[in-house]
C-alpha cells in the first residue's frame, strides 16, 4: 500500500516515531498538570506503552506523519470553516421550511490527488460540511451524497479539491 | 446564560433519544447515539464553566473517546452480523 | 475589551445551542436514513466549533483553553469518520437512499 506522491515531503521513520512520542508526553503533561516524579515516571510508561502498540501495528510500516501542516494548512481550514457555516446555514432553512424540501442525489468524485492522506482529508471535509456526506472511498473515487442539488453543484465545481491538491504542491 | 445552551443541549438529546426509539433501522439509531455522544461531550464542557470545575473536561474527553470507539465496535459488530446471516439481516420496516 | 469577548463569546455560544438544536429537529424530520446524516452532521461539525469556540473565549488563554482545544480537534477528527462508517455500513448492509434523481457522474474520468 505504499502509493505515496512523489512530491511529498518524507518523513523518516525514526523521527516519525519520535513526533508521536513528543505528541504522548505533551499529552500526558497537559492532561495531568502535576510534576511528581512517580507520575511523571508512570506518564513516560504509558508513552512507551502506547508507542510500543503503535508500533506492533506496523503504523509506521506504511503511512508516515505527511500531513501538509503549514501555513497553507491553516488557510484551508478558514476556508473550510467558512464553508461549513454556509451550508449550516443552507440545511437549517431546509430543516425549518414546512414542506422540507430535500432532493437527495449521490454522485462519484474523483479527488485530484494521489496520496492517500489527501484523500482522507478530502473526504472528511466533504462530511464535515452539512449537506454533504462521503460514503465511500475506493481508489481516490469518493461516492458522495448530497442533500440538495445546489451542495453537489457545488461539491463538483471543484474548489475544495483545488485547493486541498494545492496544500501539497509547492 | 450557560443553563440556556444547556437547556438546548438536553432538547436536542431528547430528540436523539426519540429518534433513537423510533428507529425504524439500526443504523438510524446508532446515528442518535452517536449524536447523543456528541451531545454529551459539549454538555459537560458547559457544565465544567457553568459549576467552575474544570475537571470535568477530562470526562468530556474520556467520553468523546469512548464514543467514538464505541459507535465503531457497533458498526463493526453488525457489518459481521449480516455478513454471516444475510436472510436475517440488520435491515428492518421502512 | 473584556465586555466585547463576553459579547461575542455568548454569541458564539446561543448560536452553537441554535444549531445543535436545528439538527435535533432535522434528524426527527427527515424521511430517511441518509438525510438524516445530514441533519446531525450540522449538530456535529457546527454545533462543536460554536460552543466550544464560545467557552475558549470565556477561558482565555489557560491550561483549560488547551484541553478545550483538543476536545475541539478530537470531535472535529472523529465526527466524520464516525459518519463516514455509519455509511458505508448501511450501504453494504442493503441500505438503499431514496433519490430524488440519479445524478450521472460528470467528474468521473
Amino acid at each position: 500500500m505504499r502509493t505515496l506522491d512523489p512530491h511529498s515531503p518524507q518523513i523518516p521513520r525514526l523521527a516519525s516515531i519520535l513526533i508521536l512520542f513528543a505528541l504522548l508526553a505533551v499529552t500526558w503533561l497537559v492532561w495531568s498538570g502535576f510534576f511528581k516524579a512517580l507520575l511523571l515516571f508512570l506518564g513516560l510508561v504509558s508513552s512507551v506503552l502506547c508507542l510500543w502498540l503503535t508500533i506492533r501495528m506496523r503504523f509506521f510500516d506504511d503511512y508516515l506523519f505527511c500531513l501538509p501542516v503549514g501555513l497553507g494548512f491553516v488557510g484551508y481550514l478558514f476556508w473550510l470553516l467558512r464553508e461549513v457555516l454556509k451550508s449550516s446555514l443552507d440545511v437549517t432553512k431546509i430543516v425549518l421550511s414546512p414542506s422540507l424540501p430535500v432532493s437527495p442525489r449521490i454522485a462519484r468524485i474523483r479527488a485530484g490527488s494521489e496520496h492517500p492522506y489527501d484523500q482522507v482529508l478530502f473526504a472528511n471535509s466533504i462530511t464535515l460540511t452539512p449537506g454533504t456526506l462521503s460514503m465511500d472511498v475506493d481508489k481516490g473515487v469518493i461516492t458522495v451524497h448530497s442533500l440538495t442539488e445546489e451542495g453537489m453543484r457545488d461539491l463538483m465545481s471543484g474548489e475544495m479539491d483545488r485547493r486541498i491538491t494545492a496544500l501539497r504542491r509547492k | 446564560m450557560y443553563i440556556a445552551v444547556a437547556l438546548a443541549l438536553v432538547v436536542t438529546m431528547g430528540l436523539a433519544l426519540i429518534r433513537a426509539l423510533l428507529g425504524p433501522t439500526v443504523y438510524d439509531r446508532v446515528l442518535a447515539v452517536n449524536m447523543m455522544g456528541t451531545k454529551t461531550v459539549l454538555l459537560l464542557s458547559v457544565i465544567t464553566f457553568a459549576i467552575g470545575r474544570p475537571d470535568f473536561l477530562d470526562l468530556a474527553l474520556a467520553y468523546a473517546l469512548i464514543n467514538f470507539i464505541g459507535v465503531l465496535a457497533v458498526l463493526e459488530f453488525f457489518r459481521k452480523r449480516s455478513e454471516l446471516d444475510p436472510e436475517n439481516n440488520t435491515k428492518e420496516a421502512e | 475589551m473584556e465586555t466585547v469577548i463576553d459579547i461575542v463569546s455568548w454569541l458564539l455560544l446561543t448560536s452553537g445551542g441554535f444549531f445543535v438544536l436545528v439538527g435535533g429537529v432535522g434528524a426527527l424530520r427527515m424521511p430517511n436514513l441518509y438525510t438524516r446524516m445530514h441533519a446531525a452532521s450540522v449538530t456535529d461539525s457546527i454545533g462543536p466549533i460554536l460552543v466550544i469556540g464560545g467557552l475558549i473565549l470565556q477561558a482565555g488563554m489557560t491550561l483549560v483553553s488547551i484541553k478545550l482545544a483538543a476536545i475541539l480537534v478530537f470531535l472535529l477528527l472523529t465526527g466524520p469518520t464516525a459518519s463516514n462508517a455509519l455509511a458505508s455500513a448501511a450501504m453494504l448492509s442493503g441500505h438503499r437512499p431514496g433519490l430524488a434523481q440519479k445524478m450521472s457522474a460528470e467528474d468521473e474520468s
